[in-house]
């Protein structure tokens, strides 16, 4: 398992018969196997953006590089097996009969086959403790089950990146703590575009708010989510109670 | 909440170690469409035909082990056909028996027997299939029979996804019932009409987000092939005296 840095310049986009840009000039860098939370409220452009990062969406301005290799239409490929996305609904991410073919489908994609798939396979999911879970029916998962087998179905691709669209949405307490040791456990650079703000102070030393499709801050975790006055002024809250000096 | 209960279509496999269960999907999907086919082609009349038919498709149900409650159970999709069949007597027209006083079309009656039979034995060959290859080994079965790859995909995306609809739907209902909602006539249709629009659209839209997904891992338009195990020999010559007993049975019959 290897990390790569992100780095990504003005990047600007607009959907095709809108009348708003998206995404006004993005710029971060994150270096490798560093875990960064990417919050901000609704349709504030985090999903827009984490789709740039493997080529989902085509850039209109601006640059995305992952470690040396810029995201364009000739690297797709070699980006989309570096940088792995699990998507907030479980259901779109596991779409084949069996988790085994679920966690297969990347790696068969690269190549991959016969005795080394198999072996691939079983390694991944022990990897994300869903060990034995190869011929189950992806739809008869439980939620933490399922968010977990689709963190597996792209570290079969053995990614350097990992791009988590909320992955704590719809988690039961007990869930939601295996995942976050599952991700604190993981090597690869990582950004989670995340609601949870205690996941990111837990999570990730360093936060980003993106808001009207920019960065407008960034810095320590801690640090971002103790200024009441910003996290107000892009719709965060903490939850109440919630002290993050106590953590 | 979701997931926890089972799906429709897996529902169908009934777990066990019979013979059956052990032979190679792609073997027995051939030998039940040539069995389907050797059926289909018997003429109405030759009844010893259809016996000894019977008694080879009884022999597989209880190679199976799926327990003869489970068979009838799953036999009873036919009933609407069988309905249908029942009328036909009392409409044939040409010669006609009597019945304890009702007149009954003799033509019809053949038709009757010539569906019923028909239908009671491809559907038991469609049960004792089902019932023993798990949904994503028939798909593997299909590819390797060199089904395209896209059809196979599509199959395979529908069954994946109609479980996930079917909860959509029943959410969708029950938020319906929840406000009130109590459809007992046609005019209180709209509301469920709307929701089926809704989940088209909603559908749709999963698909472009599966087929993102699918993207996001290398997909470049051709279906991975996952496993690479094929029948043996001897298991194709197992499963196809079937399809080659019913088609002797039939030549003996006719000739």
């Amino acid at each position: 398992m290897s990390a790569s840095s992100i780095s990504v310049r003005e990047l600007g986009f607009r959907y095709p018969g809108e009348h708003h840009d998206a995404l006004r000039g993005l710029t971060i860098d994150v270096n490798a196997g560093e875990r960064v939370a990417v919050l901000g409220p609704n349709g504030s452009g985090k999903t827009t953006f984490v789709m740039h990062l493997n080529g989902l969406l085509a850039t209109q301005s601006g640059e995305v590089r992952i470690g040396d290799t810029p995201v364009v239409e000739s690297n797709l490929m070699e980006v989309r097996r570096r940088v792995g996305a699990v998507f907030q609904d479980a259901d779109d991410q596991l779409f084949m009969s069996s988790v085994r073919e679920d966690v297969a489908f990347g790696p068969a994609n690269l190549g991959v086959s016969g005795a080394e798939l198999d072996e691939l396979v079983e390694r991944t999911l022990e990897r994300v403790g869903a060990a034995g879970y190869a011929d189950r029916n992806p739809h008869h998962l439980s939620g933490g089950e399922k968010r977990r087998v689709a963190i597996a179905t792209v570290l079969s691709m053995d990614p350097d990146v990992l791009i988590l669209d909320e992955p704590t949405s719809g988690l039961d307490p007990a869930g939601r703590r295996e995942l976050i040791d599952l991700l604190s456990s993981l090597t690869q650079t990582q950004l989670i575009v995340t609601h949870d703000l205690p996941l990111a102070l837990q999570l990730c030393n360093r936060s980003v708010i993106v808001s009207d499709g920019r960065v407008v801050a960034d810095g320590r975790t801690p640090e971002l989510l103790a200024n009441v006055e910003l996290l107000a002024e892009h719709r965060l809250e903490l939850p109440l109670g919630f002290d993050p000096s106590r953590l | 909440m979701s997931g926890a209960h089972g799906s429709t279509v897996s529902r169908l496999f009934v777990p066990g170690d019979s013979r059956i269960h052990r032979l190679s999907p792609e073997a027995k999907l051939v030998a039940v469409v040539a069995v389907v086919v050797v059926i289909a082609m018997t003429p109405r009349r030759e009844i010893v035909a259809f016996a000894l038919y019977a008694l080879g498709a009884w022999a597989i149900i209880v190679t199976t082990k799926i327990g003869v409650l489970t068979y009838l159970k799953r036999l009873s999709v036919i009933i609407p056909f069988v309905m249908f069949a029942l009328i036909v007597p009392f409409i044939g027209g040409g010669e006609s028996v009597r019945v304890l006083g009702v007149s009954l079309s003799i033509d019809g009656l053949w038709a009757t027997w010539n569906i019923l039979a028909k239908a009671g034995l491809g559907a038991t060959m469609s049960i004792a299939l089902s019932a023993t290859t798990p949904v994503a080994q028939l798909l593997h079965g299909m590819t390797r029979l060199k089904v395209p790859r896209l059809l196979v995909a599509i199959i395979a995306f529908m069954l994946r996804y109609i479980d996930v609809l079917v909860e959509q739907l029943g959410r969708m209902r029950r938020s319906m019932v929840a406000r009130g909602h109590d459809p007992r006539w046609m005019w209180q249709l709209k509301p469920i009409a709307s929701s089926a629009g809704a989940l088209f659209v909603r559908s749709y839209e999963r698909g472009e987000r599966v087929h993102q997904a699918m993207l996001a891992r290398g997909y470049t338009g051709v279906m991975p092939t996952v496993s690479e195990q094929r029948a043996s020999t001897k298991e194709w010559l197992a499963v196809l005296l079937c399809p080659i007993g019913a088609a002797l049975v039939l030549t003996v019959a006719v000739v």
